[in-house]
């Protein structure tokens, strides 16, 4: 019965997002305000009816219905209810119900959060929201639909992948999800202004904290699978390049070009065109990584089980969306008006060299993604496109860009002089040289790759430093704290977030530059050193989980005869699928990770076993939270605070007139 | 009494642990393995490296790499016997070749035709938009207008 | 209004090569040997161990060689297209046992029937990374000179035993 609510209730929804699809656009058109008040109770509505069905599939999960076929083909009675849950999105069909219901939550934000908007505007950003879920809600009921029944229901079923059995599970997707999902404000935002002749700085101002919040989602949620298959999947390894990582990284750099595109809109009304294309582009790479994930295109770990049945129509979706979108922007962007006039050399010169660089180094990743692809279709031959080929492509690209950002906020803008700005950072440049040289140096190993990966970090660190300190020195007279604190949330949004991106590069840097790895053979009670620390085995012993059985290993750990730690990597065979996986045992630190892995058993007790200490490894991840921390202050800036407090009417749309040539 | 000063000296050598063994009797064709192995895709477990997989496939291909490298054969023809067996498919490192051209140029193209179109949009711009200079009274407009903020009533 | 199509130029473009993208399959690896001499091997016969079959002893004549293993699951299911093939006589077939035990190899022939004409034994699997083999089952059809003319990869079903390999075998056999 519950699941029978379920598949109803999105039944319902998609009536309702046809509507909200079609009303509100057309109201807007028109200005009938009827109409275009459609928009905010239909998205409401939309979301309720999706967490229905959320909630009745959840419902079947936790009841162990096995009648359901897609519980039967991801869940076990002896799972625990936590990951019974998270099985929701395990496979194809779940996680398409996941995006959806992340898609009514941020339709709803929306509905919530925008009372000064034109009503215009809103209606056709709820609108172009509501066709979008249209599109999902089909593919859902056509063929992909979760609540199928399974007659006969089956005994037990087919448990979830035990890869997937992790906390990580639980976090990842939704936080992923809620970054792929968030661009679709900015792209809603994008095409309501594109078809409603308003293009200007306003729509730029109200478009930043929704695209920011979604990066920050994206970030998070890029970060979380990295460090899950680092401590999941027993190898060390933290980045692949595999497609679907790639597809998840592609709307991130798209975002990140966007949130400096839209600063320059945003300040100045220029390059209003650009920031609207870029918004199409980062939703187009959050469906195109749909696509990629579900369709069968390319080989992947992530894939869901494929059937191209379901790829031809998300192709087709695809297709539509898009190529609509830039249809009408290929027909609407001309007319939008320039806005003020700037140098090369000036500050939005620079935020705009950015976008080059993130622009440049996303398209590598979509062709190198899609290459092998583009071969095969040519019948050219198969090929592979792995990390050697993103690593090479990637850094040359990135290390411009990091340069860029220490120099950006110090120029002024309109004009900048660049003589001028040599001077103020010639200290900076000097002191960051010196240490990244001379650094690895007195750690004992020296490679050029390590001095300039140390160098871009230090770089960041010491322009902050020395913009940090002419913005004091500017501030009218009063305490150093006093001044710190006349400085806008945003600005220290952005330094959070900039010193992020140099946590992560001394992350990246210190770990490929300095880590060591150790394969051994291991008898009971034998020692292996690495790093400074001593690994003493000291034998397995068995160990029952809930749906699985493990060999567990003890190891003492000590430094400088000191005991540090004691860690215990399994291996542990599931008995539903009789696979059996590699459980790393991890010593977090803040400044190193200590990594044990446990290999074959071998004759007399002895394992191989595998160790590692990976200096500086938990920055990458912790760079990440921060550039995300960096983003959500922004976001709470004053002026946007302020005009979320403020409860006026809302502008009606005749009165929005911004003069394209005051900026 | 001998016999007891024998057993005291051999007490110490009691109460070293053992050093544990590496794995493989020569680390440093390992290395060498390790290093080709890295680049290289498993055919089987298609997302694994050579180096990570452990299909019974890779253990093959991976004894193999070692013999030859034990007969010091050179990293440029151990990759040569992988890919007249398998193909360009075996390297995760697309090798330089016409039908590979655009791959290796396409990013730094795309660097230079995005560079070339922002300072041309730059020029462009510059030439259209005409700067409009403020009035002293309308210049004092803008700052009241923007320390107070847009009220309505 | 032109440069603003190019976007939408290049989606197309795309959406173009993910179109012909479902049609493929992007795990199937092609020989690179069709159309190259087959690589030499010279391996004791499972059935008579003493005995070695050298690929040598069967230039001047058109043949299959299958690579099969008593665990795989796909050879059962081209089992029956083999012995049809080994019924009528058109062409042999030659097997070799993969990566498997010799005991285990006769008794799934014993229990399935035995479509070869003599089966070689490649336990260690160096026959098989030879021949750019990377899973079972996998058949190549070889011709007089001893050149690979067409890699099978995965098992042989009827339509293309009919459309591919039968209509190449014979016009192999006319040279």
């Amino acid at each position: 019965m519950i699941p029978e609510i379920g598949h109803y209730a999105l039944i319902l929804a998609l009536c309702v997002a046809v509507v909200q699809g079609c009303l509100p656009i057309y109201g807007a058109a028109v200005g009938n305000s009827s109409l275009m008040a459609v928009a905010k109770p239909a998205a409401r509505g939309q979301f309720l009816l999706v967490l229905l069905a959320f909630c009745c599939l959840g419902y079947a999960f936790a009841d162990k219905d096995f009648s359901v076929l897609y519980v039967a083909a991801t869940s076990n009675s002896q799972l625990p209810l936590h990951y019974r849950l998270a099985a929701i999105w395990g496979a194809h069909e779940g996680s398409l119900l996941l995006w959806m219901f992340i898609l009514s939550i941020w339709m709803v934000a929306v509905s919530f959060f925008s009372t000064r908007l034109p009503e215009a505007m809103l209606a056709r950003i709820l609108g172009v929201m509501g066709l979008v879920s249209v599109g999902f809600l089909l593919f859902m009921l056509t063929v992909s639909n979760p609540f199928e029944r399974l007659i006969p229901a089956a005994l037990d079923g087919r448990d979830l992948n035990p890869l997937l059995q992790d906390p990580g599970m639980v976090i990842h997707p939704p936080m992923l999800y809620m970054g792929y999902v968030g661009f679709s404000v900015a792209f809603s935002f994008a095409i309501a202004a594109l078809l409603g002749g308003t293009l200007d700085a306003a729509w730029a101002r109200w478009s930043r904290p929704w695209t920011t919040v979604a990066w920050c989602f994206m970030t998070v949620g890029v970060a979380m699978g990295s460090g899950w298959a680092y401590y999941e999947l027993g190898w060390g390894g933290w980045w692949f390049w595999d497609p679907v990582e790639n597809a998840s990284f592609m709307p991130w750099l798209a975002g990140t070009a966007l949130m400096h595109s839209l600063a320059v809109t945003d300040k100045r009304g220029g390059f209003k065109a650009w920031s609207v294309l870029l918004a199409i582009m980062a939703f187009s790479l959050s469906l195109l990584g749909t696509f990629l994930v579900r369709s069968g295109v390319l080989t992947s770990v992530h894939a869901f089980a494929t059937d191209p049945k379901r790829g031809l129509f998300i192709l087709i979706f695809l297709a539509v969306v898009i190529g609509g979108s830039l249809v009408l922007y290929a027909w609407r962007a001309p007319r939008v008006g320039l806005g003020g006039s700037f140098a090369l050399i000036s500050r939005e010169g620079m935020l705009l060299a950015n976008n080059v660089l993130l622009v440049a180094a996303l398209g590598s990743v979509l062709l190198g993604t899609l290459y092998p692809l583009f071969l095969d279709a040519l019948d050219l031959g198969k090929i592979s496109v792995g990390p050697p080929y993103f690593d090479t492509v990637f850094l040359p690209l990135m290390t411009p860009a990091i340069f860029l950002m220490g120099i950006g906020p110090l120029a002024q803008w309109k004009q900048a002089s660049l003589p001028a700005l040599a001077i103020r950072l010639r200290w900076a440049f000097g002191v960051s040289l010196a240490t990244a040289v001379a650094v690895p140096w007195l750690m004992g190993q020296w490679t050029p790759l390590i001095s300039l990966g140390l160098l871009l970090a230090f770089w960041i660190l010491a322009t902050i430093l020395v913009d940090l300190r002419e913005r004091l020195l500017q501030a009218e007279s009063g305490s150093v704290g006093g001044r710190l604190a006349t400085l806008p949330r945003a600005y220290w949004g952005m330094v959070l977030a900039h010193c992020g991106v140099a946590l992560f590069i001394v992350g990246v840097t210190m770990v490929k530059g300095f880590e060591v790895e150790q394969d051994v053979r291991m008898n009971v009670g034998e020692t292996a050193t690495l790093g400074g620390y001593t690994f003493r085995f000291d034998g397995t012993q068995q160990v029952n989980g809930p749906n699985y059985v493990a060999a567990r290993g003890t190891f003492h750990v000590s430094q400088d005869g000191r005991e540090v730690t004691v860690m215990y990597p399994e291996k542990r065979r599931y008995f539903v699928q009789n696979q059996t996986m590699t459980e790393a045992a991890i010593s977090p630190g803040l400044l190193r990770d200590l990594y044990v892995s446990l290999g074959e058993p071998l004759e007399g007790g002895a394992w191989s076993v595998r160790l590692y200490h990976k200096p500086f490894i938990d920055w990458i991840w912790g760079g990440c939270l921060v550039m995300a921390a960096g983003g959500i202050l922004a976001v709470s800036d004053r002026r946007y605070r302020l005009a979320w407090r403020r409860k006026e009417a809302a502008v009606p749309a005749t009165a929005q007139m911004a003069r394209p040539t005051i900026s | 009494m001998r016999w007891l000063w024998i057993f005291i000296l051999l007490l110490p050598g009691l109460a070293v642990a053992y050093e544990a063994q590496p794995l493989t009797a020569n680390p440093q064709a390992e290395a060498r393995l390790k290093a080709l192995a890295v680049e290289l895709r498993c055919l089987v477990c298609q997302n694994q490296t050579l180096a990570d997989s452990n299909a019974p496939l890779a253990e093959d291909l991976r004894r193999e790499v070692r013999e030859m490298i034990a007969k010091d054969m050179s990293d440029k023809e151990i990759i040569h016997f992988l890919v007249t067996r398998y193909g360009d498919f075996v390297l995760y490192r697309p090798p330089w070749k016409l039908t590979t051209t655009l791959l290796w140029l396409g990013p730094f193209l795309l660097l230079g035709v995005g560079a070339t179109g922002l300072v041309f949009a730059l020029r462009r711009r510059q030439k259209k938009v005409t700067d409009v200079t403020l009035s002293e009274a309308e210049h004092n407009r803008v700052e009241k207008l923007l320390s107070e903020g847009v009220h309505r009533p | 209004m032109n440069r603003f199509l190019i976007p939408f130029g290049l989606f197309i473009v795309v959406v173009g090569f993910l179109a012909v993208g479902l049609t493929l399959n992007p795990r199937e690896l092609p020989s690179p040997l069709v159309g190259k001499a087959a690589p030499e091997f010279s391996l004791p016969q499972l059935h008579d161990p003493e005995k070695v079959i050298s690929s040598n002893d069967l230039k001047g004549k058109v043949w299959l060689l299958n690579f099969w293993a008593s665990w795989c699951g796909g050879c059962k299911e081209e089992h029956p297209v083999l012995i049809r093939i080994a019924q009528s006589g058109e062409v042999p077939i030659y097997g070799m046992d993969y990566k498997d035990q010799r005991s285990e190899a006769l008794a799934w022939l014993k229990e399935w029937g035995n479509p070869y004409q003599i089966v070689a034994v490649d336990e260690p699997g160096r026959v098989g990374i030879n021949y750019g083999v990377y899973g079972v089952p996998e058949t190549y059809v070889i011709d007089k000179a001893g050149v690979i003319r067409y890699k099978q990869i995965g098992p042989i079903r009827e339509d293309i035993l009919e459309k591919k390999i039968l209509p190449l075998v014979r016009e192999l056999q006319k040279q």
